[in-house]
């Protein structure tokens, strides 16, 4: 008998692990009768990355929210599933999630991987999923036409923008005091920002300049380095749906990543570490780096006096900005002076939602003016997608104002289009071959092989 | 030294006895015990055979993590593994994997394991209890926490070993990425090694070795023919399972995350690069396919060696 008993509890045990297997495989927006349990995933966390975002969701989205739908009858609980990764990690959880039918019912993605999370199904346009309403939304008529655009593929928009950004140059107003520059800094050649370089390295600035490169920082990489610099030399990645190869603005852009690099302007090692962009903010934070450019993201998130990853209280004084400019003046892309690019955040309802309609009304309740000046306030000012919102909130704001009234009008976008990541990684790894030493025309035509192999042969390449 | 070597004899009552144990020991017959087995084999075919075996299919197709190659993966038959094999960074990769098997487990962890054993064999008392606890806690600390500890002991600006050694701005996990790694992993990994070890010695008789001593063998000749071959098996044992642990080990990548440059990224690590951050899950697939293969091999190669002994 007493083996019986054993075997019975052997069972017991194994029935128990399968219950609890399957007890995982639920998905998270379950829950029967009239409760409705709706989650919200973003890559931000309290204590953490993007820490205004979290709270304001933990503080108010889902309290209000809530409210609001008890007001019309309805039991919704909201749960937010933090993140506070690199978006590169983001971004695997979240199509891992999707690809099993899972994840949580109203996501934010980079408006750059809209492409490729359509093409695999994991995303849907808004009509499919939420319905008419989605199209008939009042907060369209309010958001700009290349805002909207970041979240279209093929034709259809696929998510609600959650905002858009510019990439400018910062500077230590501190530094520039010592090296004789101006507070009022604002180059119009790269030679004018190799030659502040120089300056602020005689007066004994540790890392005179930082422009990202490598493959440790991925997309950052990308945004915050090559991607204005080419266009800086009046390249663009994809012209007319053809990919640019071994160019001569793609060769001019590595150049000065070797000049900096080469030339003891900036520091090789940063660019290979682990966490190499959160040191760099540091650096900033702690007058390292001299020159740095970063999006407005840096301002808001990393050196927010009261927010930021990297604090600096005295930032509205010692912090500068300007714009990016061409390698010399009217070389830019269409003739600019200077340039930026820009991306966005999307938010959009998961197809696997067990509540669609519930989760696109969490959608627009949170890009409604009330629920964006509420999360706009107090020091957390970012460009929101509507201009009624963006005309109150800005005004008070220097660098956003800066950037919607100066950047954002010269501005340029990634093309949309699903294999565009890969073409920024081979484009990160031809920066990292340049910093660690390879000659910027080699760089170039190993660029070139590996883009055709990405993009389908050297047919979709411009010659 | 002939009879010293072999193993305790098989004693000839051994096969008197034989038909008492022969195939139905509990009793239970066929059906009964194929039930019991039941739920373990089917949770091995669940878990182990059928995504082994998924594996292999995937790897015959260009599936993606994002893009159409998610939705409608296509057969490309072989293609994945001939890019595999003719991609440097696979090669590359499998090289670093190599050195970092030799260097941090056969060497590290078996050397320093059995030395750690060896010189605290027959103390007892507060320092075999320190020392092994130390070894042991580096085993057991969750790797998250310990990679963390690492980083911040190797860190080239506010690193504790820079500050000790008064270096300031020497990038260890840079410059010397493989070297970091190695010296991590047999730290980390030591204490199975030295546990396995000091339980093998304790089943060498005091009595050979002091017949040793009695006729003048040295330190190293007692080792060399008392010590190892008895605890042979113990070491064939130790050295698979290390070999092959440290093979599919994806701890570096908390450390280094497999730069700069690819510089420290062993195969483990290239696997999650390419399949889950490039999302090329087909190509991943394949090249999964091929460290499966490796540590077959590895694994035969032991395997032949423990049973030539007989």
């Amino acid at each position: 008998m007493a083996l019986r008993k054993r075997s019975v509890g052997v069972v017991a045990v194994i029935a128990a692990a399968g219950l609890g297997l399957a007890a995982c495989g639920q998905s998270s927006s379950g829950g029967g009768g009239d409760a409705i349990e709706l989650t919200i995933a973003q890559n931000a966390i309290q204590g953490g990355k993007n820490e205004a975002a979290a709270k304001f969701i933990a503080d108010w989205v889902i309290p209000k929210f809530q409210e609001a739908q008890k007001a019309k009858g309805k039991d919704v609980t909201v749960k937010f599933v933090p993140s506070g990764v690199d978006d590169e990690q983001y971004k695997t959880k979240l199509s891992l999630d999707l690809k099993s039918g899972k994840g949580a019912d109203v996501i934010d993605i980079d408006s750059i991987w809209a492409g490729e999370f359509a093409e695999a199904g994991y995303i849907k346009p808004l009509t499919e999923v939420a319905g008419a309403e989605a199209d008939s939304w009042d907060g369209w008529s309010q958001i700009p036409e290349a805002v909207q655009g970041m979240t279209e593929f093929n034709g259809k928009k696929y998510a609600l923008p959650v905002g858009t950004d510019g990439r400018v140059l910062y500077f230590n107003k501190t530094l520039f005091a010592k090296a004789g520059l101006p507070a009022d800094w604002q180059p119009k050649s790269w030679q004018e920002v190799l030659d502040a370089g120089t300056k602020l390295k005689s007066s004994g600035v540790p890392v005179p300049i930082q422009i990202n490169a490598g493959t440790a920082m991925g997309e950052a990489t990308s945004m915050q380095g090559v991607l204005p610099l080419l266009a800086g030399a009046g390249g663009e990645v994809q012209q007319d749906g053809k990919w640019s190869g071994a160019s001569q603005p793609l060769k001019d852009a590595l150049g000065l990543y070797q000049k900096i690099y080469g030339g003891g302007l900036g520091d090789p090692k940063l660019q290979q570490e682990a966490k190499g962009r959160d040191k760099s903010f540091q650096q900033f934070a702690d007058g390292k780096i001299g020159i740095l450019m970063e999006g407005d993201y840096f301002w808001r998130g990393v050196v927010n006096p009261k927010t930021g990853v990297a604090k600096m209280a005295d930032r509205d004084q010692v912090v500068g900005y300007a714009m990016i400019p061409a390698m010399e003046p009217g070389k830019g892309i269409r003739g600019q002076d200077f340039v930026s690019m820009s991306g966005g955040a999307l938010r959009t309802v998961n197809p696997n939602t067990k509540h669609p309609k519930e989760a696109f009304e969490l959608l627009t309740f949170m890009l409604s003016p009330e629920a964006l000046k509420e999360e706009t306030k107090d020091g957390n000012v970012r460009i929101t997608p509507r201009s009624d919102v963006n005309k109150e909130i800005l005004a008070g704001e220097p660098l956003l104002t800066f950037i919607s009234e100066k950047v954002l009008p010269l501005t340029a976008y990634r093309p949309p289009v699903a294999a565009y990541p890969q073409v920024s990684v081979a484009l990160q790894e031809a920066t990292a071959a340049v910093v660690g030493g390879t000659a910027p025309d080699q760089v170039a035509a190993d660029y070139q092989k590996k883009l055709e192999g990405i993009v389908g042969g050297a047919g979709n390449i411009a010659s | 030294m002939a009879q010293a070597t072999s193993p305790p004899e098989t004693r000839p009552e051994d096969e008197a006895q034989a038909p008492r144990y022969s195939s139905d020991a509990a009793g239970l017959g066929k059906a009964r015990a194929g039930a019991f087995a039941a739920p373990a084999l089917l949770l091995i075919a669940v878990f182990l055979v059928f995504p082994a075996l998924w594996v292999l299919y995937l790897g015959l197709t260009n599936y993606r993590l994002t893009g159409t190659a998610a939705a409608e993966p296509q057969f490309v038959g072989l293609d994945n593994l001939l890019d595999a094999v003719s991609n440097p960074t696979f090669w590359s990769s499998t090289w670093l994997t190599v050195q970092f098997v030799l260097g941090s487990a056969v060497i590290g962890q078996v050397g320093l394991g059995f030395a750690i054993a060896w010189l605290l064999r027959d103390r007892r008392g507060p320092l075999k209890r320190v020392v092994e606890g130390l070894v042991i806690l580096a085993w057991i600390l969750p790797s998250a926490i310990v990679s963390f500890l690492w980083v911040a002991l190797l860190d080239r600006d506010g690193g504790t070993l820079n500050a000790l050694l008064g270096l300031p701005g020497f990038a260890w996990l840079l410059d010397h990425p493989m070297l970091s790694i190695i010296v991590f992993n047999t730290w980390r990994g030591t204490a199975f090694s030295m546990m396995l070890y000091g339980a093998a010695l304790g089943n060498v008789p005091p009595s050979h070795l002091e017949s040793a001593r009695l006729a003048g063998a040295s330190g190293w000749q007692q080792l060399r023919d008392v010590v190892f071959p008895h605890i042979r098996g113990h070491i064939l044992t130790n050295l698979l399972l290390i070999s092959l642990w440290t093979f599919n080990d994806f701890s570096p990548f908390l450390l280094t995350a497999g730069g700069p440059d690819g510089k420290s990224e062993v195969l483990a690590v290239h696997v999650y690069k390419v399949a889950l951050q490039s999302g090329e899950l087909g190509y991943g697939a394949a090249v999964s396919t091929i460290i499966l293969l490796i540590n077959l091999v590895v694994a035969v190669f032991y395997l032949r060696l423990l049973r030539s002994k007989k």
